[in-house]
This record gives C-alpha cells, structure tokens and sequence, in this order.
C-alpha cells in the first residue's frame, strides 16, 4: 500500500481506523445551536424595507424588514418581545442565506 | 428527371446539410477542443455502421424572423448503429447549428430515435451539446423537452441510457441526463448547471466560473451527477463503448458472455487484508484478485470512494460489485456512499447482472451533518435496494461486519443467496471497544485498575464475538472460507444462480426512501 503519509485516524465506537480522510468530512462546519435573537436571512435576496431602528422596542409580530428574493417580497416578522439590539444591513443591501440581518436582545 | 440526375441531386443536398453550421462554426467548436457531432458518432460506433435518419428535418418556427432561417438538420443528428456489433440508438446534438438549441423539430427527432430505441429494445445514447432552450420557438420547445424527460423515465429501466455530456447542458436540459443510467462528462468540455454562474452572479452576487459550478470534476467529485470522467473525448468514447460489454440490449438479456481468463496472480489474494482491523488496505486489489483477467470497471471512481462499485465478469458473465473500501474513511456507510450503492445495485437488478459485495465496514459515519443531511433516508436506500433486488447476491464478509452496517451489506437477513466470511471476519454488533466499553462498564468503573480492565474486557469480547464462527453457528453464513477459495466459491454460485426465479408480491410499485 502507498501513500501511507496521507492517512489519518477516523474514531468510529471508540475505536480509532487508519484511512484517508474525505475533504468534505475535513471541512465540514462545526454545528452551531440557532440563537432566536440573531435573525438571519434564510434566503438570498436584497433588503428592500427596514421598518424598525436601534434601540426601537418591539414584539412578536412586528414587521422587521422585507426581503425580496425570488420575485417576492418576503416580510420578516418580529418571532419575541424585546429590543432591537443593532441591525447589521441598509436598504438595497444584497445578501447570501444565513447571513446576520439584526440582532434583537 | 433521369435516375443519375435525382441520385446525384440527393448526394448534393446531403452534402450541403452534413457541413452542418458552416466551415467557421466548425472551426469555432474545434478551438473549443471539441469534435463535430458527426465526428463523435463516427468514433463513437463500428466503422460503417451508422444509418442516419431524419436528416431533412427542418424547423417550422415563423416568429422573430425565424421563417428567414434556415438551420440543417435542425441542430441534432439521429440514427443507429453498432458498438462491437451490438445495436444502439444515437442522438448527437450538433453545437455549429444555433448553438445546439432545442426547438420543436429537434425535440421530434430526439424523441423518434427515443421511442425507436424502447421499441427495438436497445440501448440509447445521447451526446449532449447545446445552449438549451431555442427561445424563438417558446413554449413549444419547453413542450420538447418535457416529452424527453417522460420517455427517459418509461424507458428507465427497460433499455440502458447513457448520456455524454459534450458541452453545455443547462438549465432544464441537465433533466434529461439525471433521468438516465449512465452520465459521462470531460474535463473542461462539459458544464452542467440548473442556473448558470450569470444569474448566481445577478441575484447572489457571488461569482463562480463555470467550470467551478458545474464542469467535469464538480459533478465527478461533488455532486455525484457523473459516472464516468474522462480526461479527452477519445477517453470517454472507450470508457462508453468498454461499458457496452459489459451490459445487455435490454432488461430480457444477460449481458454477453466472454471467454474466462484467469485473474492475474500478482494479486496475492492471501496477503492483501491486513489482520488489524483497523489498518487500511485497497479493496479493488481483492476485486482485481477475484475477477476474470483482473479486469475491474470501476463506477463513480471520484465520488463517495469510502464504497466502491463496478462491473467485472466472474467466468465470463458479467458481475457488479459493492465493495466498502476501508482506504478511505475506513470504508463507513454514509449519505453519499449509500446513495452511490443503492442506485448501482437497483441497475444490476434491473438489467440481470449478478451482484457480488464484499464488506469490510465499521458502520455508520457518525456526526450532526451526516444526522442532519438525512443518513437516516439515505442509509435505507441500501436495505431497500438490496431486499428488492432479485438477482444473484453473493456476499463475502472479509474483514470487520459491525452492527447495521452489517445488516445493510447484503445480508442473509436481506436474502443474500451465498454468504461467505473469511477467517478474519469479525461479524459483531458493534467493534470491541466499544462493546466491552458497555457490556462491562460497571467491571470497568469499579474496578483498581480500569486501564488494565478494560484491555481484559476487550480481549475477552474479540476472543468470544469478533470471528466468523457465531454468524456461522446460525447459518448467517454458509461457508467460512479460505481468501483463496473466493473465486472458486463464487464462480460456483453465480454458476448455479443462473436460474434464480424469485417472485415478490403484486404491487404497482414500492416506495423507496427517494
């Protein structure tokens, strides 16, 4: 067998197996509990609307911003009570999905 | 009008429609590093075996000035032939000719050569090659394409269709060679993608080559929408006609017999698998051992390689083969090496080609992204594929067996027909650590010296649990046998399966964990 420099040790039931390791298992992402007071965009699109400010107290069902994406325009709601802690975009901003759009607190 | 006259007034309307787009299109696909439609035929079948039909085909589309153009062939060559001497149908699309695009006319020749093909029962090739819809022709070429797809899918199953992807293939035009057996692509000629890096740019604004979204290597390596990866055309031409061999017209045939040749026997068959089962070794060194000539046609090399699946042939017939390959993420079940194993082993079932597995695994990859991407659906693709399946299945357990991994690999419990371990089979429920770490947990904590306790343990849980011989006492296994004996055992057994006649219960069709 060759190229034994390139293996590595993969812990199945506590035992540990010599083998290469998959670049989609090395660059997997860590898992990262949802934190409800950070809303992220859940899809592509532009921040069309900002209808709240800093420090603005809010609750659960006020409208947040709308984000147009795929040829609709998408209202995020406000999901608890509280404050707007801060907001991380402005009008006409593009975004990927899973980007912070604001952060309630 | 004498008869020479109207023969040569045939030879010189063909002539001018087989230039095709023009001498400067020609010239412009060549600097692509791309041969001509009717090149690729021509090199793909048997020399003088091609009959071309439908060659006067032309669009009838009156809007945007379309009724001034005039586009030979209507972008698409069809007929039939011969690889080796067996029969396939052929569509090639022709790129010089408006891009290759698909309009109305185009379609109707595709779906011609289609219905033939299902009708005569042989295999359908399909070179693609084009921009994608012909915009001009609207809704009716949205209307081609759908008629594609619904014959792709009826003949699924009941004929072998491989797809060749020579160029673009994009947007809804990827559907028809997802629908298919076999996808083949090049390195930097193909390019598949639903939405092109343009529109990802525009409404993303991310920015992404198309040769990064979806050229050979993407669809070899990540997405596993390709089978076959050659580096030119002339590659892929073996790699489709080598293919050939090894499976039948249709699913009422076997695949053609060969004459058996021995395996080579540098393949030491005795000392390949390392006894430690968590050492690595590669398992296509134990198929290259076993089958005819050493001879392994490997399938979706690039992708999910944690399994390993081919055709080879065992005394001349040809075999498919399911191998965990512990090189490589010790060989585990995961989301994508489920889905690779199950789709081959639904192709071998459909097309009466024997299967042979060969297991060595330590079970299911752990982790939130394996739980979260659905290895849970993925994972019962494989018991499901292999339960179905009515054909010959031999299973041989080489090494390590543990837990459901066990289960999923073609177990007598999934009605494998033969099952064979070797000596250095471990058929468990799980590894030994692991399972002295829980069987004798409390020995373990109480005890002075749980280090030295649980090194006991272990020991006394692999002397006990980690051989073949309990699997065996249950009639799990039928034979245990010597790594030498394997082709002996298997070449017997596909011997007298040559008439397995399974029945299953009337049904419309299952339910498979799509």
């Amino acid at each position: 067998m060759n190229n034994n420099d390139k293996l590595g040790l993969l812990n199945i039931d506590t035992s540990f197996y010599q083998t290469r390791i998959s670049s989609k298992f090395q660059n997997r992402k860590p898992y990262q509990p949802a934190d409800p007071r950070i809303i992220l965009s859940f899809i592509p699109g532009t921040v069309l609307e900002i209808f709240i400010k800093p420090g603005q107290n809010v609750s659960i069902g006020d409208d947040l911003m709308i984000l147009d994406a795929m040829k609709m325009q998408n209202k995020l709601k406000c999901n608890m009570n509280g404050k707007v802690k801060s907001i991380a975009v402005k009008k006409g901003d593009k975004v990927s999905k899973g980007t912070v759009l604001l952060e309630l607190e | 009008m004498p008869v020479n006259k109207k023969i040569r007034e045939l030879q010189e309307k063909r002539e001018k429609i087989l230039l095709g787009g023009g001498e400067q299109a020609i010239e412009k696909q060549k600097a692509m590093g791309k041969r001509t439609a009717r090149e690729r035929i021509m090199a793909l079948l048997d020399e003088n075996s091609f009959n071309e039909y439908d060659l006067f085909v032309e669009h009838d589309a009156r809007d945007f000035d379309m009724d001034k153009k005039s586009l030979p062939s209507d972008g698409v060559i069809i007929g039939s032939g011969t690889i080796y001497g067996a029969p396939v149908a052929i569509f090639a699309q022709d790129f010089t000719v408006a891009g290759g695009s698909l309009g109305l006319m185009h379609s109707r020749k595709i779906t011609k050569i289609m219905d033939h093909a299902l009708k005569m029962r042989m295999p359908l090739i399909g070179i693609n090659d084009s921009g994608g819809a012909r915009i001009q022709e609207g809704v009716n070429s949205l209307a081609g394409y759908g008629e594609i797809f619904f014959r792709n899918t009826i003949s699924s199953g009941v004929i072998p269709q491989l797809s060749v992807i020579l160029g673009p293939c994009a947007g809804g035009a990827v559907y028809s060679p997802a629908l298919t057996d076999f996808v083949f692509v090049v390195d930097k000629i193909s390019k598949m993608f639903i939405t092109g890096p343009e529109v990802i740019k525009t409404v993303l604004g991310e920015e992404i080559s198309m040769e990064e979204l979806g050229g050979a290597r993407v669809h070899s390596e990540i997405t596993g929408n390709a089978h076959f990866f050659a580096l030119s055309e002339e590659e892929c031409f073996d790699q489709i006609k080598k293919l050939i061999t090894f499976i039948p017209w249709n699913n009422g045939q076997k695949a053609r017999m060969f004459e058996p040749v021995e395996p080579n026997p540098e393949y030491n068959i005795n000392t390949i698998v390392p006894d430690d089962p968590t050492l690595p070794y590669d398992v296509k060194d134990v198929i290259r051992a076993i089958v005819d000539n050493s001879d392994f046609f490997e399938i979706m090399q690039l992708y999910a390689k944690n399994i390993v699946i081919g055709f080879g042939r065992m005394g001349g017939r040809t075999t498919g083969f399911v191998a965990n390959q512990p090189l490589e993420m010790a060989g585990v079940l995961d989301v994508d090496s489920s889905d690779k194993a199950a789709r081959f082993i639904r192709y071998c079932d459909a097309f009466n080609i024997p299967i042979i597995t060969l297991v060595d695994l330590p079970g299911y990859l752990p982790g939130v992204d394996q739980e979260h991407a659905g290895v849970i659906r993925h994972g019962a693709k494989v018991l499901y594929a292999y339960s179905e399946a009515t054909v010959p299945k031999l299973t041989v357990i080489l090494r390590k067996a543990y837990g459901g991994g066990y289960i999923a690999m073609s177990s007598r419990h999934l009605r494998a027909d033969f099952v064979f371990a070797w000596p250095s089979a471990e058929i468990a429920v799980m590894g030994p650590e692991g399972a002295a770490n829980i069987i004798f947990r409390k020995e373990i904590l109480s005890s002075a010296d749980p280090d030295g306790t649980r090194k006991q343990k272990v020991e006394e849980y692999k002397t006990k649990f980690a051989n073949p011989y309990v699997a065996a006492s249950r009639g799990y296994v039928d034979a245990v046998i010597e790594p030498s004996e394997t082709r002996k055992f298997l070449m017997h057994s596909i011997e007298v399966s040559e008439n397995k006649d399974v029945h299953m219960p009337n049904k419309k069709h299952g339910l498979p964990p799509f």
